[in-house]
């Protein structure tokens, strides 16, 4: 009877334990890639070639996406509002959300899954391959050469992508709003304007995209790193990647909100 | 006398309770190739991980020209691995740059060069592995032994002092195999450096090398030049160099009796 | 691909998210809040502000003049505390009078500043004396239903005292 309680705590506790081990880890690995960063920063080259890897890879995805949720959005929010006489306010909305929560979050997501899963699985096939170890046996910190760099091309990248998103979706907004419905042009932009904080929404926005970048960016490099040296390890780390950092994000993005618009 | 290239001095590793080497000691002088021989899981990769810092040896001390790498600082191991080379068993190209940049990466990275000079070093490496006409190939267009001799040229770019080789002649074919063959030898010979060969592959390496050391169960069982290697009777060397099937290595995991397991003992019974 | 060539895209890529950025801030959102040296700081206590809320703007013949930054209750007075904080360009008597207004039917509450005629400015941590309080559109109802009972009734002369506190 003891023996079986033990168990069956034992087998609750693990997956716990596993994954307290698995964030020791990721923090160690933090500080490591920040204590190697200055090759990254000096050879901005090597940063530029994963900027582009990470970033511009991902602009056609990112700005098609926000291009259709912005369309959605002004739809549907065209249709509620207009019950209500207020379909002037149809830009508030559209930009509103976006700036505030759909830019950020889906931007991330989309990041997550387009550009993190593929550092996952650069860095997981550098690993099976043995580039690593040669790099290492080459007196090279992989950490420095390879995953440094990584990180932060996907640290500089998410921002951007995520205003983009932003941008994007705004002015699909725009074209279902104004070029379709036929609201005004002038009041679908100036009523926006006026009710669009720059620090509490727009600049808020972007710290939330800090955040996610540096959480996807992290994870994915984690994950390539420590992925097994097979090509269902490296696969199985993908996966990871993408699940891990949506996870994250809409974690993330809770505990962000919650701080930044209690007093609102 | 010399400081030897590489010195193991009664070293013993284990990963967490397997013990992998134990008690192992030899010496490799400047300009001696040695091959390190046994079969699978015996402990020769671990040999070389050990040479290059990858892992530390639970006691006893790993030398390279005179100094312990276990007790290095992250710092001084970088630094002394510039006098280490290494081919990997598959090459271990940089997939994303080309044959030339792949050569001319540690020259890069560890030392800053003028454009002109890395460019003359690279040609040298590549024209000593016959592969200058291969400069601007991507790796994923050459063949596995072009590779191999890709990074050989790779290994060698900083003129090391050790190089070590984790099974150079697997997945070759019998050509590509004779030129990797005489290429670890003749650069060796010219570079003025000792040589680790890690391999399975007797007739090719008792042709090249000029000591064996034959690995088993993490204990160092028989070594030797390749003639007196060939001329040894012990079981082991005999089972490994005319590779018998059953021997010393037996050709079963040990396992309860087969009869009893498909359960004829009980029929008959 | 060519080195140039990364160069080339990834400058556009960034170049396009600052463009993005830009449009957010300069098209999407205006900046509400005034460098802490341009300003000055009020505060005003009125009976009731309705709906009230921070950030809300403060005007002066329909123009942005500033933003309320706190709203409070005082413990003692049972009034709420309103802070607000002004664009120093704009200067107003000390006898100005804060009104919470509402823009449109039911739009967003503000604070609307009349000046008054008093040649003595109000300075950065002033309270504006003279206050009236948000119109709360039951107690409007009510008012008006009861007022005209009373036209219609006539025998009864005082009227009853819940009408809303004006001070």
């Amino acid at each position: 009877m003891v023996n079986w309680i033990v168990k069956f705590f034992s087998r609750v506790g693990e997956p716990f334990t596993n994954a307290l081990l698995k964030l020791g880890f990721a923090s160690r690995f933090l500080i490591a890639i920040l204590r190697h960063s200055t090759t990254a920063l000096v050879r901005f080259r090597l940063t530029l070639r994963e900027i582009w890897f990470a970033g511009v890879l991902s602009v056609l995805i990112i700005a098609v996406s926000g291009l259709f949720v912005g369309m959605v959005l002004a739809l549907q929010g065209y249709d509620t509002l207009v019950r209500f006489g207020a379909s002037s306010s149809l830009g508030i909305l559209v930009a509103l959300s976006l700036v505030r929560e759909l830019g950020p979050v889906v931007g991330a997501l989309l990041f997550a899954s387009r550009a993190g899963s593929a550092i996952t699985a650069e860095i997981g096939l550098m690993k099976a391959t043995e580039q690593l170890s040669a790099m290492e046996m080459m007196a090279v910190n992989p950490i420095a050469r390879v995953v440094a760099p990584k990180f932060w091309g996907g640290v500089i990248s998410m921002p951007l992508l995520a205003a983009m998103f932003s941008a994007m979706g705004i002015f699909g907004g725009y074209i279902i709003g104004v070029q379709l419905l036929g609201l005004d042009a002038g009041s679908f932009w100036s009523q926006m304007q006026s009710a669009i904080d720059f620090q509490q929404d727009v600049l808020n926005g972007v710290i939330k995209s800090v955040f996610f970048g540096v959480a996807i960016s992290l994870i994915a490099v984690f994950e390539g790193f420590d992925a097994p040296p097979t090509a269902e390890g490296v696969s199985g780390a993908t996966t990871r990647t993408v699940v891990t950092s949506s996870l994250v994000i809409l974690g993330l993005d809770v505990l962000l909100t919650a701080f930044m618009f209690r007093g609102v | 006398m010399p400081i030897p290239a590489v010195e193991f001095e009664q070293v013993r590793f284990a990963y967490g309770e397997s013990e992998v080497l134990r008690d192992v000691s030899f010496t490799v002088a400047r300009g001696e190739v040695v091959a390190v021989m046994g079969g699978s899981g015996s402990g020769k990769t671990t040999l070389l991980k050990l040479i290059g810092g990858q892992l530390r040896p639970k006691s006893g001390q790993v030398r390279v020209d005179g100094e312990a790498v276990g007790d290095l600082g992250e710092s001084a191991l970088y630094a002394m691995r510039r006098k280490l080379g290494m081919l990997f068993q598959f090459g271990a190209l940089f997939t994303d740059l080309s044959v030339y940049e792949n050569v001319a990466f540690p020259l890069r990275e560890r030392l800053s060069l003028p454009e002109s000079i890395v460019n003359d070093l690279v040609l040298m490496k590549l024209q000593a592995v016959g592969l200058r006409g291969a400069a601007q190939l991507m790796p994923n267009e050459l063949s596995g032994g072009m590779a191999r001799r890709v990074a050989l040229a790779r290994a060698i770019a900083l003129d090391p002092l050790v190089m070590l080789y984790d099974e150079p002649f697997t997945g070759l074919d019998p050509i590509s195999l004779g030129v990797t063959g005489k290429l670890i030898r003749e650069l060796n010979d010219a570079l003025g450096s000792a040589s680790i060969v890690v391999t399975h592959d007797v007739a090719e390496s008792l042709a090249i090398v000029d000591k064996v050391v034959f690995l088993a169960d993490g204990v160092i069982v028989a070594h030797g030049t390749p003639d007196e290697v060939r001329a040894s009777d012990l079981p082991f060397v005999k089972q490994f160099i005319n590779s018998e099937t059953d021997g010393p290595v037996p050709f079963h995991k040990p396992a309860a009796p087969y009869g009893e397991e498909l359960g004829l003992e009980v029929v008959r019974g | 691909m060519k080195r140039g060539l990364i160069d080339f895209w990834v400058g556009l890529f960034v170049a396009a998210g600052i463009a993005s950025l830009l449009f957010l801030a300069l098209k999407v959102s205006s900046s509400s809040t005034l460098p802490k040296n341009q300003t000055y700081m009020l505060t005003a206590n009125f009976e009731n502000v309705g709906g009230l809320k921070t950030r809300a703007p403060i005007k002066s013949a329909g123009v942005v003049v500033g933003r309320v930054t706190r709203i409070a209750l005082d413990q003692k007075t049972y009034m709420a505390r309103v802070t607000m904080v002004l664009d120093k360009e704009y200067e107003f008597s000390r006898d100005t009078s804060a009104q919470i207004l509402t823009s449109g039917l039911l739009g967003e509450q503000y604070i609307g500043l009349e000046p008054g005629a008093d040649d003595k400015m109000l300075k950065d941590g002033d309270q504006l004396k003279i206050t009236s309080s948000a119109v709360i559109l039951e107690q409007l109802i009510s008012r008006f239903l009861f007022s005209k009972a009373q036209e219609g009734g006539q025998a009864t002369n005082n009227a009853p005292t819940n009408n809303a506190p004006e001070k």
